[in-house]
């Protein structure tokens, strides 16, 4: 294609991806560089007949003029990166020094905000990544083998979980696992215990974000790997059997290898996505316990009145950088294929 | 080989077969309770008494005469205008699928025609954005939106779930526009065509497949979204997702909560229809990615 129809073409999706996903993330950076302006204060002596007192008020208008006039804030250059929200190098250094083993320093780094929360979305995406690729393998192994009047419903009914609108469909477990309904009713009866709520602690409660993410992407790798499974060659199946492999066999070394390719694929989407975790924290609440780095921008956006811009974009930029961090290695294999190949595409 | 002629019921076989039932179960019970339950008061949906209230619905027959009541839905869909939200969503989803698709085809065309180098690094920075989560770009968004005075309004919100559902239109039909053999539209030039009315001529007729399948992700991308409306759209324009959420945020008082089951079912309703009548294009999009390569 000529270069000049190739613009042409690429045009709106190019000018849309610029305006609205590029240039934000400038935008993000030079906010990051900004902090909220403080409040003007003026500081008035009031003399009365048992002499003068000093007394320090906010200038209301004048905090507001600052506000117009300069919306970014005051410049603050990389401070906020550095400050106790966010990569704490201050408090990191001051728990390295005071605490005698690794697991107070742990401890004490995993309570600051940034770092709790990078440790939960690593941790959720490292859990719930591999256990989605383990179970949707076997639950499309079992689906495979059923009788095909029944694959279509059970294809129907699997795709319902990973479909249904994140927030909505971890609403409707919260509703279950709440103390007041049925599967949080279950438990208690099970533990005997009238006030087991699965809120109350932190490992519960990470444990249930961890089930609700396999629940709702679960349904993406047991797809994936059922049309791989269409696939197989019949023939390798066959001479395996000739061969006297028992169906076990013939899974492991016929079946998986076949499906290699499409396990780094969906390795890839799993970790994009878990990455990103938010809505369940909205839905079950569990804010308390658990906060993801996308849950700690949205709630400094929220901040009523006066959102913090600047914390916002220091932890998106930290964010972003982290996944590209995580997409390096597919990034340098595509570009290798595609030096190799000489064309785009294959 | 004969598939499987004799069924015997080994070991394996039924653990992997109690494996799928328990997954079938796992996916589709939650959704049958809810939507069972929404037709409950909410001292049976959330019974302190006894969880088997809500099956029979002990309360529900006592406060209204009867084991079904649609008062959650009456409440939700009139008293609190629910109707709105979901006028917005139509709008707001309406409008990206279009404006995406429009976009989208144009560019994966191009990208899939053409083998030089920044074609590549397009795709490439396509592939970082659409791994980017999206609230990390709505704070990039909200200062500038306030200073040009374009908070809160619907086109803003299409035009911004537009460009983030790019990166993914555009590989999805960069790698359909692939399989469509090039020599179609190259013999359309050869006999005349400029490359504008190739595309029209040639190629349009033949990309719906691809381009319903595409549209179906897109859709599903702006029906669910929660960062980006939530932040974006003012109260009165809300779309139903941030609206649930906030029906939670206010709904603390007897019997509101109801009000929340009711929209959650309602919202899962158009989703269900979805499924029923394009499992089998969902799927295809689902695998296009991965079987290819």
């Amino acid at each position: 294609m000529k270069h000049r129809a190739f613009f042409w073409f690429i045009l709106p999706t190019l000018a849309a991806m610029t305006l609205f996903i590029a240039l934000p993330i400038v935008s993000v950076f030079v906010q990051s560089l900004y902090v909220q302006h403080e409040q003007v204060l003026v500081i008035s002596e009031n003399c009365g007949p048992f002499g003068c007192k000093q007394s320090t008020s906010v200038d209301i208008a004048a905090t507001e003029k600052l506000r117009e006039e300069a919306p970014l804030g005051q410049f603050n250059g990389l401070g906020t990166y550095s400050n106790r929200s966010h990569l704490a190098f201050a408090e990191v250094g001051a728990a390295w020094a005071t605490s005698d083993t690794i697991d107070a320093f742990w401890d004490e780094v995993v309570n600051l905000p940034f770092y709790g929360a990078l440790t939960f979305t690593l941790t959720y995406t490292a859990a719930v990544t591999p256990l989605v690729l383990l179970l949707g393998l076997a639950i499309a192994i079992g689906v495979n083998s059923l009788p095909s009047l029944l694959k279509g419903p059970s294809i129907f009914v699997s795709l319902l979980p990973f479909l249904v609108t994140p927030l909505v469909g971890s609403l409707i477990l919260f509703w279950m696992v709440d103390s007041d309904g049925v599967i949080g009713a279950i438990i208690q009866l099970i533990f005997d215990d009238p006030n087991l709520s699965l809120k109350a602690s932190a490992t519960l409660t990470w444990t249930m974000l961890i089930l609700y993410g396999v629940w709702h992407t679960l349904p993406f790798s047991f797809i994936v790997f059922y049309a791989g499974l269409q696939t197989v060659p019949l023939e390798t199946l066959e001479a395996a059997q000739v061969d006297g492999a028992t169906k076990w066999q013939r899974t492991i070394y016929v079946v998986v290898p076949h499906l290699v390719p499409l396990i780094s694929f969906v390795t890839l989407m799993l970790l994009m996505d878990n990455f990103r975790v938010f809505e369940p924290i909205v839905s079950f609440s569990a804010e308390a316990h658990a906060r993801s780095l996308s849950w700690i921008i949205f709630n400094d956006l929220r901040e009523s009145g006066n959102p913090l811009y600047g914390s916002a974009g220091a932890t998106s930029m930290l964010t972003i950088l982290g996944v590209v961090f995580l997409l390096t290695p597919v990034l340098i294999r595509t570009w290798r294929d595609f030096k190799g190949a000489g064309r785009l595409g294959r | 080989m004969t598939k499987q002629t004799k069924r015997r019921l080994t070991f394996g076989r039924i653990i992997s077969l109690s494996l799928v039932c328990t997954w079938l179960c796992l996916a589709a019970f939650p959704f049958i309770w809810t939507f069972w339950g929404s037709f409950k008061v909410q001292s049976d949906f959330f019974s302190k008494a006894d969880w088997m209230n809500a099956l029979w619905g002990t309360n529900t027959l006592e406060q209204t005469g009867s084991a079904f009541t649609s008062t959650a839905y009456q409440g939700a869909w009139v008293i609190e205008k629910f109707w709105k939200n979901f006028m917005n969503t139509g709008i707001v989803v309406l409008s990206t699928v279009v404006i995406s698709l429009t976009f989208g085809t144009l560019g994966g065309y191009a990208l899939a025609r053409s083998g030089f180098r920044y074609a590549f690094w397009i795709l490439m920075a396509a592939l970082v954005f659409r791994a980017m989560p999206h609230i990390t770009l709505v704070s990039g968004y909200l200062l500038p939106f306030f200073e040009w005075n374009i908070w809160g309004h619907l086109p803003t919100t299409i035009i911004v779930l537009v460009a983030i559902n790019q990166p993914f239109t555009l590989w999805m039909l960069h790698s359909f526009f692939l399989n469509i053999p090039k020599d179609m539209d190259e013999s359309a030039m050869i006999d005349g065509c400029s490359r504008f009315q190739a595309f029209r001529l040639v190629i349009v007729p033949v990309m719906w497949p691809g381009v319903i399948t595409t549209g179906l992700f897109s859709f599903l991308l702006a029906y669910n979204d929660f960062a980006v409306t939530a932040m974006l759209l003012s109260e009165e324009n809300e779309t139903i997702i941030p609206a649930i959420n906030s029906f939670l945020g206010t709904t603390q008082v007897e019997g509101k909560v109801m009000y929340a089951v009711a929209a959650v079912v309602s919202a899962t309703a158009p989703l269900f229809v979805l499924i029923l009548f394009f499992q089998r294009q969902i799927v295809s999009g689902l695998t296009a990615g991965a079987v290819k390569g």
